[in-house]
């Protein structure tokens, strides 16, 4: 492979892989937030679930 | 809470955590596209200079528009004519129309899967011989020759693509009626892991053949003057555009089903590199066997002929395989992927439409499955396992994609965030429930970065098909097939808006309140 070839590779594959790695690692170190406004617990009594109607 | 349906009210289905999500909305992302689209696309924007665009259009528009996805589903709870509805009474043709766009790729994305797992059996015997072309369209397809009076039309049935396409559809109509958890996510957590490693198998295996260097240099050797060409820029977009299945309704459908207390930016994040980064070594795995297949032919790479699309995987693979050592290895691990990426990808598109459904006639999950799966698959039989299923897809595909998908996405940002100005509302709600914010800048592409950039791609799309037609089919068969379906989109979505919902959509509360309720707000509302 030529120079600017393998450059452009090691490049492209550091900022798409290393974006991956940086957003898993960001998301294992804070998974969820700790404050959350009031609310949003109950989730699915909040809004009405569609119906069963075939039991 | 008061209200006393409740008890006969199932909940609304849920992933069962973070890691379900994320797999499985990395599994939709993860498609056909990203396989046999985007190294091609590359490889003719610029190659290694291609890199620059694509990760632009990666940061101001699919990250954006799947945040904004991610928001409308979270926030609003709903498949998308729910959501559209909660948010506008008359947007709920819109949601019904991002319904049709999946219904109709549903109907052909199957077929291809089906042909991918017909692959991966011919694999073992290496059955496509010396003429790949050929054997696919000839011996395979049974392709009807247009060209020479052929019909455009034919209901003369392919049993060799009949039967994997049944199979194909039995095996998404269980999936989907497991549900969310048992079903969709199940799958994920099964054929995500299996698709990356036999991916990866597969890459390695091809950097180690004769030339596959070659094939690397040409990906790769940077042409800087194609940054001056909008063109490379706009192809930069609607990769990144099509390949992260944004803006049709799959993504608002899924973090439909996250929990009202879940993260949302940052497993975006993951799912959106995730995405590219699979792209990435699709590209590598893709050029380095087309270096090899170069260097057998004893021609440059730039020569080859099929580097896109349906010919890229089931002619020039084919042919890679064949002449490589342990062929029946390597065919089986490429056709088995391709029919892993499609399949997780099918899952999502027809889980937008039984969303769709359940929520508007108050069906059960189980009955609208096999409902739409029956209907799906008796329009999938019809109009793909024939001797003209290959022009049927590939114009269908055209329209449904480039008119349908992108003009999804244009009225999508225009309503939303001009005219009724929903913006500051949902970017409240993903920094509400976030670890990672999401700051002003996101106002400016998806107000104005993303609906300017698809508006001009959609505008010169149709200018394009208008003036030049596609591929050289028969006019008149375009008017039916092509502009046809734009036809189907449409009015499928405004007779489905017309009904009346079995349970009202519309005494819905948003979960955090906006504007948010502040302790003064709170105080004030006490002296009144």
């Amino acid at each position: 492979m030529n120079g600017s070839a393998i450059l452009l590779m090691v490049l492209s594959l550091t900022v798409v892989w290393g974006g991956l790695l940086v957003s898993i690692l960001a998301l294992r170190a804070r998974p969820e937030r700790a404050d959350f406004p009031e609310g949003g617990l109950g989730d699915h009594r909040e809004d009405d679930a569609i119906t069963e109607r075939d039991t | 809470m008061s209200t006393t349906t409740t008890d006969t009210s199932p909940p609304r289905e849920q992933f069962t955590g973070q890691v379900g999500f994320i797999l499985s909305a990395i599994g939709s992302a993860v498609g056909l596209g990203n396989i046999w689209r985007f190294p091609g696309v590359a490889y003719e924007n610029g190659g290694g200079a291609f890199l620059v665009p694509y990760v632009i259009a990666l940061l101001t528009a699919g990250i954006p528009i799947l945040f904004l996805d991610y928001a409308l589903g979270h926030r609003f709870r709903g498949g998308p004519p729910t959501v559209f509805r909660r948010v506008k009474k008359w947007l709920e043709t819109l949601g019904w129309f991002q319904v049709m766009i999946c219904f109709v790729i549903a109907i052909y994305y199957a077929a291809i899967i089906g042909w991918a797992l017909s692959f991966f059996v011919y694999s073992f015997t290496l059955k496509w011989g010396d003429d790949t072309a050929g054997f696919f369209t000839g011996d395979y397809l049974q392709l009807s020759d247009v060209a020479n009076g052929g019909s455009w039309f034919t209901l003369d049935f392919v049993p060799a693509v009949l039967i994997p396409l049944l199979l194909v559809w039995v095996a998404t109509i269980a999936v989907l009626v497991g549900g969310v958890a048992k079903g969709i996510e199940k799958a994920n957590v099964i054929f995500l892991p299996l698709l990356v490693i036999a991916f990866s198998v597969l890459v390695v295996r091809a950097i180690f053949l004769d030339g596959a260097t070659d094939g690397l240099n040409a990906l790769f050797t940077p042409d800087w003057s194609a940054l001056g060409d909008m063109n490379v820029w706009i192809a930069a977009y609607g990769q990144i555009f099509f390949s992260l299945s944004v803006a049709f309704g799959i993504m608002i459908t899924y973090s439909s089903y996250r929990k009202r207390r879940a993260n949302l930016t940052s497993p975006g994040l993951v799912v959106a590199f995730s995405n590219s980064g699979f792209e990435m070594l699709a590209g590598i795995g893709v050029f380095a066997a087309l270096g090899f297949l170069a260097h057998e032919q004893g021609v440059a790479v730039a020569d080859l002929e099929g580097i896109t699309g349906p010919i890229l995987s089931f002619v020039t693979f084919p042919a890679v395989v064949s002449q490589m050592p342990a062929g029946p290895l390597f065919g089986a691990l490429f056709f088995g992927s391709l029919a892993m990426a499609g399949f997780t990808s099918l899952i999502s598109i027809l889980q937008v439409v039984s969303a769709g459904f359940q929520e508007k006639f108050g069906l059960t999950r189980r009955k609208a499955v096999l409902w739409i799966g029956a209907v799906a698959a008796v329009l999938s039989v019809v109009g793909f396992s024939t001797t003209t299923g290959l022009i049927a897809l590939d114009t269908i595909d055209n329209w449904s994609n480039n008119v349908g998908i992108v003009a999804s996405a244009v009225l999508m940002c225009v309503f939303l965030v001009w005219l009724l100005r929903t913006s500051p509302e949902l970017r409240y709600h993903l920094n509400a429930v976030s670890t990672v914010q999401v700051g002003r800048w996101w106002y400016v592409c998806v107000g104005v970065v993303v609906p300017a950039v698809l508006a001009y791609m959609l505008v010169s799309r149709i200018v394009d098909l208008v003036q030049n037609g596609y591929e050289g089919y028969d006019e008149t068969y375009l008017l039916y097939a092509g502009w046809g379906t734009l036809v189907v989109l449409v009015v499928g979505a405004v007779l489905l808006t017309l009904p009346r919902w079995r349970r009202s959509p519309d005494d819905f509360v948003a979960w955090p309140y906006f504007p948010p309720v502040t302790a003064s707000t709170t105080t004030k509302g006490a002296a009144r």
